[in-house]
Parts: structure tokens; C-alpha cells; sequence
């Protein structure tokens, strides 16, 4: 499910990655944090947001939730719109 | 210990009017043992028989939550060689191969390896050049390759596509002898069955819920039949190492993903090799029923579903149509999903974890089945030792914090594109 283009077909959209890691801020210079940030994921059975692009449609990226259980999506929205950008700035 | 495996217990059966004892017992859980392993796949399996034989811990438990070999062991496409380029991988996937070339002997039971040779194909100068280099690495180590060119490839696979029109021209390829199959099934019965008669209890039915955790320490599982208490306890779950680490408190570096395979209907002897494409993920070979089996990239997105997806199905009959033309009226006979780990480099963990008597075998990609001796064999000393194995020393989950990557494929830190 795509904000703007409505219902289209999954081979439409392409996977990008965990959308519920919070990108630690430019000044963070603990090498832990950002280790943590690129390598671990929680990986959950059940519920889980992520980013897609609907690459052969709008082009937009979006977040997407899915439960990785069962494959059943959820709401999706643009994900310029979405809160997870650089913890401590400006959205 | 059981009757031994033999050509004249063979021909005593063959006579007889009783059937083949079990091959293993079934037991009930005790409700205390000195090493608990969770998951009764390859991995699992391996490792309780090596503890048994080699580190003298008989008192074993492999839990399984369903029947053994119901998990990727079962799935996969069953293909073994150590044709890997990172110092690390190298020596693993060689000294599992080496197992792998004793193993119907050290179990009695005929795990059918059938190195039939594994040829991945260049498509240009560029490919062949690293090939050549992937080639020069394995024979430094001692292991056999050959640089094949053009038309040394035709003659020893003249139904590949070689025309003028083919998609991806094929130059040249790089052969192991030595690699071929294994059959995945005969792998978990001849280790639970080897294992079983040193005295592990292969406990199946029975899923793991929670661990018993006491400070810094894990002290056993409760499971779906009840607590088991361990002095240590050892992971060996697969796709799902995540979300049994989470059970402990842990983050891993592994996301699960899907990965498919696919079997044609079976048509006489044809293809002698396994053949991996170059231009795409593909890599088919034929069983000894007949059938076609092959593979390709995994689906590209999280899921525990154990369900393939069907854009897939095209995209691999694309590949196996593009490389053997004559194949493309064959009937696909089934197609199934496994849930497996994909880490940042695409590579595995065989290690210590952060929790004291907890063990990790978990992260395996694609490479999981070619490696279950050598995983055994090292996660078994592992558990004994309370510390790594030389071979796998470099699998240990602080490998990214050390900037000690081994991405074989240098694809870069994405776990869905590994
Ligand atoms: C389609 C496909 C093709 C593949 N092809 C190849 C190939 O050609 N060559 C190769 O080298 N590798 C291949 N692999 C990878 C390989 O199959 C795996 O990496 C390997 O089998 C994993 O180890 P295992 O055998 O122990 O896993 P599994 O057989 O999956 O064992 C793990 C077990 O843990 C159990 N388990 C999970 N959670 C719990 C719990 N909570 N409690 C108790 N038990 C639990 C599961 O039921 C399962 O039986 C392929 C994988 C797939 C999916």
C-alpha cells in the first residue's frame, strides 16, 4: 500500500532496511552507539517497521508496518513524514 | 550401542521378518543435564555428537521444537564445497569439506556425499580475473581448483546456452573437483542416530520459551515439556537465533530472511555438475530421483513466515532458462521457503556470548549446510572449552566493533543484499 499510488502490487517495491532504529545525532562519537545503530537489529517475529521504496511507481521511499510472523502488511506512510530521523535534532 | 550399519546386517534384514529397529530413541526430557542445545538441525545435531565422542560430555540434551531436520537442514539445495577467498573462511569451509569426505565412516550411516565438482561460470574478462584470483587463494591453501576457459566449459557442459545470442556469454569458469552434495535427510538421522547410541537425547516436540537466567548466567530453558536445567546452554536455532537471543536479552547482528528453492519433475541423468551462474545468484544440480534442484537469491525483505514468495519463482526459472535453454519446458514440481539468518558481512557465529554458560552458533546465510561438521566440530569445542576454536576464532559477534568483517562477497553492509 502506497500513500499516494494506493493498493499496487508488492514486485512494485523494493526493501530498505529497519525503520525503527533512530539515527544517532552527528556529534555522537561513542563508537558503541554507532556499532549499535549499524549492526544490531531487534529482528522481531510479529510486528516491525520498515522502509520500502516504491520504485517502480511515485519513487517515494515509505514506512511500512508488517508483521514478519504472518507477511500481513499494515499502514504505510511517506517516510520524510515519519519521526525517526537524527535523535536530539530538529525534526 | 546400536547395531552397526554393514552389507551383512543388510542381507540378515533382507531375510528377516523383523523390521529395522528405531534408529534412535524417544525419550522424555530428564529434568537436569550437563549441556542443553537448542535446535535439532544440522548444527544442533553435530555438535551434541562431537561433544559426545571427541570432549567426552555424554549428558546431552538437543531440544528440537519439531521433528529434527524439519528446519533448513531439511530445505536445502544440499550443495557442499570450500571455494570461499577471506583467510577465516577458507580454512573452515576446507576442514569442513575434509569432514564431510569421512563422515558415512565416522557415523556408519551413508550420508551419500556425491562429489560430482562444482563449476561457478565467468561471463567476462573481469569475472575470469577474479575467478583466477579465487582459484590462486584456494590453492594456496591446498585446496583443488582448476581456471577453466571457454572451451574447456563447453565440452564438459555442452547443454549450457554457448550461442552467439546467449543473454550472458560464458568465457571460462572455476571448477572444484571435490564439491558436490550431500544427502541433507541421511544428515540428520546419521548424526541424531550416532549421537543417540553415545547417549544424547534427541528430544523432539519440545520448543524453547524462555531461558532460566540467574545473574550473568544462564542456567537452563523452560520449554513447552517442562524446565530443563543445564550447565550450559548452546543455540543452534537458525533463522531464529534472533529471537532466541531476545529470550536472553540480546541483540544480534542478524536479520531472518526467506530463501527459497525449487525442484523440476524428474527427467533422466543430465546435469553431472552443480553449476552456479555468474551473472545472477543461481545454482542448480540434479538429485539422484531425477528431479532439477536449484535456488537464487534470498526474497529480499524480514519475514519468519517460512513462505516463499511467487515473483521469485520467475526471476530463478529466468536464470535457469538463460543458462540451459533446453530446460524451459520443464514442470516445476514444488518450491518451499526456509527462514534463515542474514548478518552485516554474511558471515556466522560461533562464539561465547555476553551471558556466562551461553553459547552462539547462529548467523548462517547461505552457507549453513556445507559447513554443519565443521560447525559441529567447533561449537563443540567451544561449549567444552568455555572459549573459541582456532578455525572459527574469527566468528565471534564482536567482530564488527573490531572492524574484522569477513564479507566474502564484499557486498557491503547490508544484511538483505548479502
Ligand atoms: C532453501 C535453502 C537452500 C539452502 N541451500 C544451501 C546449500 O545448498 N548449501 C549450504 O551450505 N547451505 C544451504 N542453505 C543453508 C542451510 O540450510 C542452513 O544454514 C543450515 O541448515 C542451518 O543449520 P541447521 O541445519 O542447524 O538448521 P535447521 O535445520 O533450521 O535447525 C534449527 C532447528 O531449530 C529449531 N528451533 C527453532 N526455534 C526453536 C525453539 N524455540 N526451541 C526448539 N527448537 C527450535 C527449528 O525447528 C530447527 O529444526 C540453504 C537454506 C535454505 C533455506
Amino acid at each position: 500500500m502506497c500513500p499516494i499510488c494506493g493498493e499496487r502490487d508488492y514486485t512494485e517495491f523494493r526493501y530498505g532496511g529497519d525503520a525503527t532504529k533512530p539515527r544517532p545525532s552527528r556529534e555522537t562519537a561513542d563508537p558503541k552507539v554507532w556499532h549499535d545503530y549499524v549492526f544490531l537489529f531487534d529482528n522481531p517475529k510479529g510486528l516491525h517497521r520498515e522502509y520500502w521504496q516504491h520504485v517502480l511507481g511515485c519513487r517515494q521511499w515509505l514506512v511500512l508496518e508488517r508483521n514478519t510472523a504472518t507477511n500481513e502488511p499494515g499502514e504505510s506512510r511517506l517516510a520524510r513524514m515519519d519521526v525517526v530521523t537524527c535523535e536530539g535534532e530538529p525534526k | 550401542m546400536r547395531p552397526r550399519y554393514s552389507a551383512l546386517s543388510l542381507l540378515r534384514h533382507a531375510v528377516a521378518e523383523t523390521p529395522w529397529p528405531r534408529a534412535w530413541r524417544v525419550p522424555d526430557p530428564k529434568p537436569t543435564y550437563d549441556v542443553v542445545i537448542i535446535g535439532g538441525g544440522g548444527h544442533g545435531l553435530a555438535t551434541a555428537y562431537y561433544l559426545a565422542a571427541h570432549h567426552g560430555i555424554k549428558d546431552i540434551a538437543v531440544v528440537e521444537r519439531a521433528y529434527i531436520g524439519s528446519g533448513n537442514l531439511g530445505r536445502n539445495t544440499t550443495l557442499v564445497r570450500s571455494n570461499y577467498v577471506l583467510d577465516g573462511n577458507t580454512q573452515f569451509f576446507e576442514y569442513s569439506m575434509k569432514l564431510w569426505e569421512g563422515l558415512s565412516h565416522e557415523l556408519n550411516f551413508n550420508v551419500m556425499l556425491s562429489q560430482r565438482g562444482q563449476i561457478v561460470l565467468a561471463h567476462g574478462p573481469s569475472q575470469m580475473d577474479v575467478l583466477a584470483r579465487k582459484g590462486n587463494i584456494m590453492r594456496l591453501n591446498g585446496i583443488d581448483a582448476e581456471l577453466l576457459d571457454r572451451g574447456e566449459v563447453i565440452k564438459l557442459l555442452p547443454y549450457l546456452d554457448h550461442s552467439g545470442e546467449a543473454r550472458f556469454p560464458i568465457c571460462g569458469g572455476l571448477f572444484q573437483q571435490r564439491a558436490g552434495t550431500v544427502r541433507h535427510d541421511a544428515v540428520a538421522w546419521g548424526y541424531a542416530r550416532a549421537a543417540d547410541s553415545l547417549g544424547v537425547d534427541v528430544i523432539e516436540n519440545c520448543e524453547v520459551n524462555s531461558f532460566v537466567i540467574d545473574g550473568d548466567r544462564v542456567r537452563g530453558v523452560n520449554t513447552t515439556r517442562g524446565r530443563i536445567s543445564a550447565g550450559r546452554t548452546a543455540i543452534a536455532v537458525a533463522g531464529h537465533s534472533s529471537h532466541l537471543a531476545a529470550m536472553a536479552g540480546l541483540r544480534l547482528p542478524i536479520e531472518s530472511h526467506l530463501l527459497q528453492a525449487f525442484v523440476s519433475e524428474p527427467i533422466k541423468p543430465f546435469l553431472d555438475h552443480v553449476i552456479s551462474f555468474g551473472a545472477e545468484l543461481f545454482y542448480i544440480s540434479q538429485s539422484d530421483k531425477g528431479g532439477l534442484v536449484f535456488g537464487g537469491h534470498i526474497d529480499g525483505f524480514n519475514s519468519y513466515t517460512q513462505r516463499g514468495q511467487f515473483p521469485k519463482v520467475q526471476t530463478v526459472a529466468e536464470c535457469a532458462v538463460a543458462l540451459i535453454p533446453s530446460i524451459s519446458r520443464l514442470r516445476l514440481l514444488r518450491h518451499w521457503a526456509g527462514i534463515q539468518d542474514m548478518t552485516p558481512d554474511g558471515s556466522p557465529f560461533i562464539c561465547r556470548t555476553p551471558l556466562r554458560d551461553l553459547y552462539l552458533n547462529g548467523g548462517w546465510c547461505y552457507q549453513g549446510f556445507k559447513a554443519t561438521p565443521a560447525v559441529g566440530w567447533c561449537f563443540a569445542h567451544t561449549i567444552a572449552n568455555d572459549d573459541e576454536h582456532p578455525l572459527s576464532r574469527c566468528y565471534s559477534l564482536d567482530r564488527f566493533a573490531r572492524g574484522r568483517e569477513l564479507d566474502d562477497y564484499g557486498v557491503g553492509n547490508w544484511t538483505y543484499k548479502q
